[in-house]
């Protein structure tokens, strides 16, 4: 069941809010069956720990990135001061 | 019946017989005016008509209401609309300005004036706009492209939203802004476009073709509000049916809340703004995410915590459990029984030991019955010969003058027979 034990687990730097929060609650609900081995449910809430670290500073980090559409090409947006 | 009598004498005294020939019937002004008011009034046309022409005259007396002429090449028609229909005009009136007039044809009395009571005036050209609108609606709802199974569901949390506006208007900013505040974490592609005049419907067409090429989750396609001309654009039946084909679900925020547009029919959500149409894009903002996440931490220590404290009952049952099948209990139970086969063997053992003591003590008693000492005791002594030990019995076995042993009770002495008897 536990998905991420077999798994290659990438660098939590990496990974972006949507992987981060995913494998999160992929964590929450291994760690909320209660099943598997102790030291691989420390391990997973160590890991789990990380990921909610990752997901809260992108969520602090955020910031609207807008490009603008030319033909195939996507150029930075400049928005026009008020 | 009386009365009704007087009335025929009084009201037609002269009629049949100072005339010969039958003559019209004459009329007061104000009857006859009110019979051409009745005449006009009872004209279903005349009651619900749309008049075009310019505007003359126009006059806005204090009371509010609004005086003017509707005037063409030939004719001109007094015009009056109440202050309270003036009141939800749309357009600012001027002089010179070709419009279309809603209302019904009505007779003012004192002037013997007829005129157009107006409660609607609209710019010339958008009663035909406004057929058109009709018309293309009716064919693109027969064909099915307005139906409720065609609409799909937006994306709650869409990562990367596609814009289709003017790069200038404020429909622009306010969607920036009100995604900026909701979703920054969304990204976001804009695709530039006229949203007015003849050029807007191919660009705006094109636009939606380039953003669907970069797999937005969901567009947005927005104009600020204007008049029915400006948004016309947004009613071209090109662009509505793009609107329809497009491959990311689209969200339309044309115009105000008032303002309905074919692309509104067409698109899978109308939005009554552009602002609007940014918070109908974005379900989940930053401040749900943030909920989430806080959630899912305190579920990610406490599931953590259960799972250790679960560990540890179960050790502890287990150790319970092992308490039961430890060797120790077998042990002590085994030492229990050696004790116990211990002490009844000695108490076995101690009980044959005084029975045996006591038949010892018995023995010994009869034994000291049978000794001789015992009779030695009462006084008797034992002689024997001192040359031999031979006890002696009778007389004939001494000699005058042997030496004898005499044993008493309490010890031997030596002595010698002095005489003999017999």
């Amino acid at each position: 069941m536990p998905k991420s034990s077999s798994k290659k687990e990438r660098p939590i730097e990496e990974l972006t809010y949507e992987e981060a929060l995913a494998e999160l609650e992929e964590i929450v609900a291994t760690l909320e069956e209660g099943q598997g081995q102790l030291e691989e449910a420390i391990r997973l809430f160590e890991r789990g720990q990380a990921l909610a670290a990752r997901c809260g500073d992108l969520l602090e980090a955020a910031e609207l990135k807008v490009r603008q559409v030319a033909g195939e090409e996507l150029t930075d947006f400049e928005e026009e001061a008020e | 019946m009386l009365t009704t009598s007087y009335k025929t004498v009084i009201l037609a005294p002269m009629q049949p017989s100072l005339f010969p020939a039958p003559v019209p019937q004459t009329f007061t002004v104000s009857k006859l005016t009110f019979h051409i008011r009745k005449l006009l009034e009872e004209n279903e046309t005349l009651q619900d008509v749309w008049v075009q022409g310019e505007v003359s005259n126009l006059s806005r007396p204090a009371s509010g209401h609004v005086y003017f002429t509707l005037k063409d090449a030939n004719a001109s028609l007094r015009c009056v609309m109440w202050k309270t229909s003036a009141a939800r005009l749309s357009l600012s009136l001027r002089d010179g300005m070709e419009v279309e007039v809603h209302g019904r044809v009505g007779v003012y009395e004192p002037q013997g004036q007829y005129q157009l009571y107006a409660d609607q005036i609209r710019p010339l050209g958008e009663g035909a706009l406004f057929q058109e609108f009709l018309r293309l609606k009716a064919m693109l709802e027969a064909e099915g492209l307005f139906a409720a199974e065609r609409k799909r569901p937006i994306p709650e949390f869409p990562k990367r939203i596609g814009i289709i506006t003017s790069s200038s208007g404020a429909a622009l900013r306010d969607i920036l802004n009100t995604l900026r505040r909701r979703q920054p974490l969304t990204e976001v592609l804009l695709a530039p476009s006229p949203v007015q005049g003849d050029e807007a419907p191919p660009a705006l067409v094109n636009a939606l073709r380039l953003l669907n090429s970069h797999s937005p989750d969901v567009l947005i396609i927005a104009r600020g509000g204007g008049s029915i001309e400006d948004l016309w654009a947004f009613n071209d039946e090109r662009l509505v049916r793009a609107v329809a084909a497009s491959q990311a679900p689209v969200i339309s925020g044309v115009g105000h809340e008032t303002d309905f547009t074919l692309c509104d029919f067409a698109a899978d959500l109308r939005a009554p703004t552009p602002t609007a149409a940014a918070e109908l894009a974005t379900s989940i903002t930053l401040e749900d995410l943030r909920f989430q996440l806080s959630d899912l931490q305190s579920r990610l220590v406490s599931s953590t915590l259960n799972l250790v404290a679960e560990r540890k009952a179960a050790l502890s049952f287990l150790k319970t459990q092992i308490g039961y099948l430890s060797p120790v209990r077998r042990i002590q139970s085994e030492i229990q029984r050696v004790d116990d086969l211990s002490r009844r063997m000695y108490s076995s053992l101690i009980h044959r030991i005084e029975l045996q003591s006591s038949h010892i003590k018995g023995l010994t008693r009869r034994l000291e019955a049978l000794s001789p000492l015992a009779v030695l005791a009462r006084g008797y002594a034992v002689v024997t010969r001192k040359e031999d030990g031979r006890v002696v019995s009778q007389v004939r076995q001494v000699k005058v003058g042997a030496a004898i042993q005499v044993r008493v009770a309490d010890g031997v002495f030596d002595a010698e027979v002095g005489g003999r008897g017999e």
